[in-house]
């Protein structure tokens, strides 16, 4: 009885007319010889040795190799920042909810975790201290997952509420690993590469491209003209002008508008032309929250006695920016594929590190393997900022569906 | 008692005009210091403004111009020739990203759960690879391994090989294609990229556009005896549309500025033009503003025209 409706559901959905069994005949046909030919090429013809022997230029370009401790340590703390974060966020779903919000796959993605970090360095030939490396910071990961859940309740609530402050000081002092100062000898720009060097980029101009975005689309909406018209002019010229041109720009005559000879590095130059880039999006997704917002509650709270910027901060902000956030991370993740472009104006990014590679003799020719681990590797990013963002919005959401 | 008096730092009135004239003099004053820095390191640098450079002869080819190019001719008419590159890019790709997202975006509605999937699949997986690897990918592993010569990929009127694409009645002469239209490959792989990279993103405005025609639209059409496309073509698109165009807008500026990516695939477009320009006259700042003023030019084409055509499918409320 449940065999034959869970086949007629199959029948309808794939063979409901003739024509929808022709469309659906041809389609497989298709899919099985493109996914044969793919698999075919994946196992017996691809030759994996360029990732292989390349993984630590991929991973963090030309990096002193006396110095790598240092991302070592770095790896260590956000492993254990993020599963305790990641444990608490469990297991403890919003007071005011009775319903659970955090994704019920959860244990599958710790599974997914587990795996990839257990074959990841078996597939990409790692030695073996180096393996080893990873799987400890795995394991501390889930580690510290697991701990979190079981000894938050004890905790008193002050240290969890307190608990993201970590994140901003990791980030500080993670740049301050990366970078050197404070008595640990200075890596220059040019030395980073790879992941590392589109991670920091990206980065970077995420969290400073988000307060400027707020600020400018305050801008737009102010009642001040002149604030207004600086607004709408900066974020329609920025938006008017493709990302190349603008590091162009960065890049050949930001040096013209400094005073002669004080310029800083390529690296940070063009960090700070992403995130002036980035800003301008960031804004219209800001203003578009703000335009959804009934304008009776900035009235409520003004007649409420808040001054102006407490009404904003407190009231508006929050709605505004909930309903702005898929937008948002959308630009966040448009910047994170963005930062490709480095590439074309000589900074060894990911791809640039790939296109510096494949100039090699020895590796010429081998541009789908590579390409392919790339592709891979920004699909995972991409599609986990998006995961977590509707995440959030289901956290944030202060209307949930009843059940 | 002394009347109540409005200190100055809570007047209402002249606050704002406070806050305005302050940022306002910010801005004078940044712009100011910027400017004067630029004049005197182009003064330093013996590299003040002037536009006598650009009749000056070229002395670069164009690979694949569609302007006729020599390197002998002036550097405004290499600029031409490169936006002329670039406006065929441009043009060809709104209308291949168009149909292919219209279609993806149609078929994310079928009825048949295989091919509602595979439009799923389709824009997951394009839209979180960036574009800039899919150009690379296309030019370097598609299009630049493709067989040449008599192995060359043929469909009736159309042939494929390693030295390009061949429109209309191709014959192989002496081991080489020749026909009435030859696409180079680098243009074939730019275009090939932008199109399927903003059509993830045009069937996802169709889509919406789609889901916001209430369902009972479909059904009532469904039961007046209209066929699928019937009810498709009469009754969900002219209320889809009026949705759906402010969104191609928006779409449609970004193939544009996506276009200025041609460099990673040796295509000679007008940022490519404008990069070797620059590298050979040095004159960073005239041929940024050629740029950005180009580009937005085009945008604003672009958007008036949406304009127009948005006026075009707003419903008539009687």
């Amino acid at each position: 009885m449940e065999r034959s409706s869970s086949l007629q559901r199959l029948r309808a959905a794939l063979f409901a007319s003739r024509l929808d069994g022709l469309i659906t005949v041809v389609l497989l046909a298709a899919l099985l010889a493109g996914g044969q030919a793919l698999l075919h090429w994946l196992v017996f013809k691809a030759q994996w040795a360029v990732i292989q022997a390349n993984s630590t230029l991929f991973a963090i370009g030309r990096y002193p190799l006396d110095q790598q401790w240092r991302l070592w340590l770095l790896s260590v703390l956000l492993a254990a920042a993020t599963g305790v974060s990641w444990g608490w966020l469990r297991a403890f779903p919003r007071p005011d909810r009775r319903t659970r919000l955090w994704p019920a796959n959860d244990r599958l993605a710790a599974a997914v975790l587990a795996g990839l970090a257990l074959l990841l360095p078996l597939f990409l030939q790692l030695s073996a201290a180096i393996s080893q490396r990873w799987w400890g910071i795995t394991a501390l990961l889930l580690a510290c997952r697991w701990w979190a859940g079981r000894v938050g309740p004890a905790l008193p609530a002050a240290v969890r509420r307190g608990w993201p402050v970590i994140w901003p000081l990791l980030y500080l002092l993670g740049m301050t690993l990366i970078a050197g100062g404070l008595g640990l000898p200075v890596v220059s720009p040019s030395r980073w590469g790879g992941l590392l060097l589109t991670l920091i980029e990206a980065s970077f101009a995420i969290l400073l491209c988000f307060p400027l975005g707020v600020l400018l689309a305050l801008g737009r909406r102010s009642r001040l003209p002149l604030l207004r018209w600086l607004s709408v002019l900066y974020i329609e010229f920025i938006r008017g002008a493709p990302l190349i041109t603008l590091l162009f720009l960065g890049q050949n005559i930001l040096g013209l508008l400094l005073p002669g000879g004080f310029s800083p590095d390529r690296v940070w130059r063009a960090a700070w032309v992403l995130t002036f880039f980035a800003a301008a999006y960031v804004a219209e997704a800001v203003r578009s929250g703000l335009v959804a917002l009934p304008p009776g509650q900035m009235e409520a709270a003004r007649a409420l006695g808040l001054p102006v910027h407490q009404a904003m901060l407190k009231v508006v902000l929050p709605q505004a920016l909930r309903v702005a956030l898929p937008a948002m991370v959308g630009q966040f993740i448009n910047l994170l594929q963005d930062t490709t472009l480095l590439s074309l104006i000589g900074l060894f990014e990911l791809l640039g590190t790939a296109r510096a590679v494949m100039a090699n003799p020895a590796f010429l020719g081998k541009d789908a393997e590579v390409y392919l681990v790339l592709a891979v590797l920004f699909w995972c990013c991409c599609a986990a900022l998006g995961l977590g963002s509707r995440a959030l919005e289901t956290r944030l959401n202060s209307n949930p569906q009843p059940a | 008692m002394a009347p109540s008096v409005t200190p100055w730092w809570r007047n209402r009135r002249l606050i704002p005009w406070l806050v305005q004239a302050a940022v306002g003099l910010l801005v004078l004053v940044l712009v100011a210091f910027l400017l004067g820095n630029l004049v005197q390191n182009l003064a330093a640098a013996g590299l003040l403004l002037t536009w006598r450079w650009i009749g000056n002869p070229a002395g670069f080819d164009i690979a694949g111009s569609w302007l006729p190019f020599s390197a002998d001719q002036p550097y405004w008419w290499a600029l031409l020739a490169g936006l002329v590159n670039t406006l065929r890019v441009v043009v060809i790709g709104l209308i291949g990203a168009s149909i292919v997202g219209t279609a993806v975006g149609v078929a994310s509605f079928s009825g048949n759960a295989l091919l509602r999937g595979l439009a799923r699949v389709y824009v997951e997986l394009i839209r979180n690879i960036p574009l800039l690897l899919q150009l690379v990918f296309w030019y370097f592993v598609v299009f630049l391994s493709l067989p040449g010569g008599a192995q060359a990929i043929q469909w009736p009127g159309v042939v494929l090989a390693q030295s390009g694409l061949y429109l209309g009645m191709p014959e192989l002469v002496n081991g080489v294609w020749q026909a009435p239209i030859r696409l180079s490959v680098e243009f074939a792989a730019l275009l090939t990229g932008l199109i399927v990279y903003i059509s993830a993103f045009i069937s996802e405005v169709v889509r919406g556009g789609i889901a916001s025609v209430p369902k009972g639209q479909w059904e009532a059409a469904r039961a007046l005896g209209f066929s699928p496309l019937q009810t498709l073509r009469r009754v969900v698109l002219p209320q889809a549309l009026p949705v759906i165009v402010p969104g191609l807008n928006n779409q449609y500026i970004s193939l544009a500025k996506s276009s200025s990516l041609a460099i990673a695939c040796g295509y000679a477009d007008l940022y490519s033009v404008a990069e070797t320009t620059l590298n050979q006259t040095g004159r960073a700042v005239e041929v940024m503003v050629i740029l950005l003023g180009a580009y937005l030019a085009m945008d604003l084409v672009i958007s008036a025209l949406m304009n127009a055509l948005n006026r075009a499918v707003q419903l008539r409320s009687r």
